[in-house]
């Protein structure tokens, strides 16, 4: 207990001098960081411009309040390429990140030394790099369309569905898979009997659940050119047409609405 | 005799309805492939491409446009560090105000509202707002990703001041404490913790999000990035892209660590 002698008395203090000073420490460097952080963005801003936004988003607000409704019309194909992104991207995902996930799980890797270590790293690498930016290496590769931006998601969600099924493939109980070797079943017929009945209902939670983020990844890598709805986006702010923008945001946050109330029934449904 | 054959238990239960989202399942995907438009020849001219890029995966240039490079990330850090500092302000009010066991209704629903808009939309389309308001640059950047994280920090939060016990708020009041006395002496010493680490996790977000933002004009790498596949340098653009993974790599694992120290 941290006690200090104050006037020959013992007296009891809540920290030690030492990590008081190490706080004072911690909160110096913050202050700092913060202080340098802000002299650098402020020093790449043109306030003059920052002075005009309150007018200028008054201004925005006032183009965009009347949403071009008769634009929904243009909609629905870009709208349809969007889900077509999400499902089918979603889709190759699952479909390279099951064994994927397979061979990254302890309890089901092959016993050849250095392919787990590659699984894990294919699922880390996938995971660290955004979907957009997927999608601006693809485009530029295969050249604008729906099929750079299905590659981009699905290279993005292999990541995210390979790390959370070889986890739940890690966390499945070890007995069931005894049982069947006890049976003198194959590896292969282990995995099939064993552990893929304890994991179904995850997978099909985390499928899902990926599927609604991809939803709204979708709706923005038009953006870079990789197809849907994000491509009538970008067209519209760059004639300025607000009163279309607005109108694909509504667009937008009802698909996204509606992908999320869908995903939220089938997990509370399989879990 | 007839011999009784065991099936592994479907997933789905109901054999109506497992048929039915299989046939309708199997419908919609010849739908979405036939309507797939893909340009072949393009895409085999982009091969070469595809292969050139992937040579300089393994032969990044970090040098002839190291400026640039560390301008943006510089950058994209600066930015990131004060928008989660402007986002953690901004967001202890209103997820005080989110919280229903603290807030009356009407207080409550605002509240929520705010951070059901916050959440709704991808930082990149709230970027192209702010950047039509502020201007190009970093600040249209710093307001976008401080704006996500009230939403996303006043939730969880939020959660955690409702999910308390009522014990200490309760024992605070029948002291005679005054609104500020309770959040200072219940409410705080509880969800500080939760609310550090929900901080590193945001600063952690906030990273990788200030790689794409920069795609529409809010700064960052990911203006630097968008430059330089613009100008086909794929050899800068490799560079940039091994430094994102390694940096939020590191910020992944140092955000875990700290958040595991204070559990």
């Amino acid at each position: 207990m941290p006690v200090v002698t104050r006037q020959g008395q013992p007296a009891w203090r809540l920290r030690t001098p030492r990590t008081v000073l190490l706080a004072w420490l911690v909160w110096f460097l913050i202050v700092a960081v913060l202080v340098w952080s802000w002299q650098f963005v402020s020093e790449r801003t043109i306030w003059a411009f920052v002075a005009d936004a309150p007018r200028q988003g008054g201004d925005l607000m006032a183009r965009m309040v009347p949403p071009d409704w008769a634009y929904t019309a243009m909609l629905w194909q870009p709208l349809w390429d969007t889900i077509n992104i999400a499902t089918l991207g979603t889709l190759l995902a699952i479909i390279i990140a099951t064994p994927l996930a397979f061979v990254a799980a302890r309890n089901t890797t092959p016993a050849l030394p250095g392919l787990r270590a590659l699984a894990l790293l294919i699922i880390v690498a996938s995971r660290s790099i955004n979907a957009l930016i997927w999608a601006l290496l693809l485009v530029m590769i295969l050249g604008p369309g729906v099929l750079a931006g299905i590659i981009a998601i699905a290279l993005r969600s292999i990541g995210f569905i390979g790390k959370l099924l070889y986890e739940a493939i890690e966390e499945s109980d070890a007995k069931p898979v005894e049982a069947i070797i006890a049976t003198g079943a194959s590896p292969a017929q282990m995995r099939l009997y064993a552990i893929v009945p304890q994991v179904m209902p995850a997978f099909a939670g985390i499928s899902v659940y990926r599927w609604d983020i991809n939803i709204r990844e979708a709706t923005i890598l038009g953006l870079v050119g990789a197809g849907g709805i994000g491509l009538e986006l970008m067209a519209s702010v760059n004639v300025l047409a607000w009163g279309r923008v607005s109108m694909i945001f509504l667009l937008i946050l009802a698909t996204v609405l509606a992908s999320e109330w869908v995903s939220a029934r089938v997990r509370a449904a399989v879990t | 005799m007839s011999t009784r054959v065991w099936h592994r238990p479907p997933l789905i239960g109901d054999a109506r309805l497992r048929w039915g989202l299989s046939v309708g399942f199997l419908a919609y995907l010849v739908l979405a492939v036939g309507s797939l438009e893909v340009n072949w020849q393009r895409v085999a001219e982009g091969l070469e491409r595809g292969s050139a890029f992937a040579a300089a995966l393994f032969s990044p240039d970090f040098t002839s446009r190291g400026d640039a490079i560390l301008e943006g990330f510089l950058e994209s850090l600066a930015m990131t560090f004060v928008s989660t500092t402007i986002g953690l302000l901004l967001a202890i009010p209103v997820a005080v105000g989110a919280a229903r066991n603290l807030s009356p209704l009407p207080i409550y629903l605002l509240c929520r509202g705010f951070i059901a808009v916050s959440r709704s939309f991808q930082e990149i389309i709230i970027a192209i707002l702010f950047v039509a308001m502020l201007g190009f640059g970093p600040l249209a950047g710093v307001a976008t990703l401080a704006f996500a994280s009230i939403g996303f920090i006043a939730k969880l939060l939020a959660e955690d001041i409702e999910a308390m016990d009522p014990k200490p708020l309760e024992a605070i009041r029948a002291t005679g404490g005054s609104a500020a006395q309770t959040l200072h002496w219940a409410v705080m010493p509880v969800v500080l913790p939760r609310l550090v680490g929900v901080s590193m996790y945001r600063l952690d977000i906030n990273f990788r999000e200030s790689a794409i933002i920069g795609i529409v004009g809010a700064g960052g790498i990911g203006a630097t990035l968008n430059t330089a596949f613009d100008r086909y340098e794929y050899d800068t653009a490799a560079a940039i892209l091994l430094l994102i993974i390694v940096i939020v790599l590191a910020s992944e694992y140092a955000s875990g660590y700290i958040r595991g120290r204070l559990r």
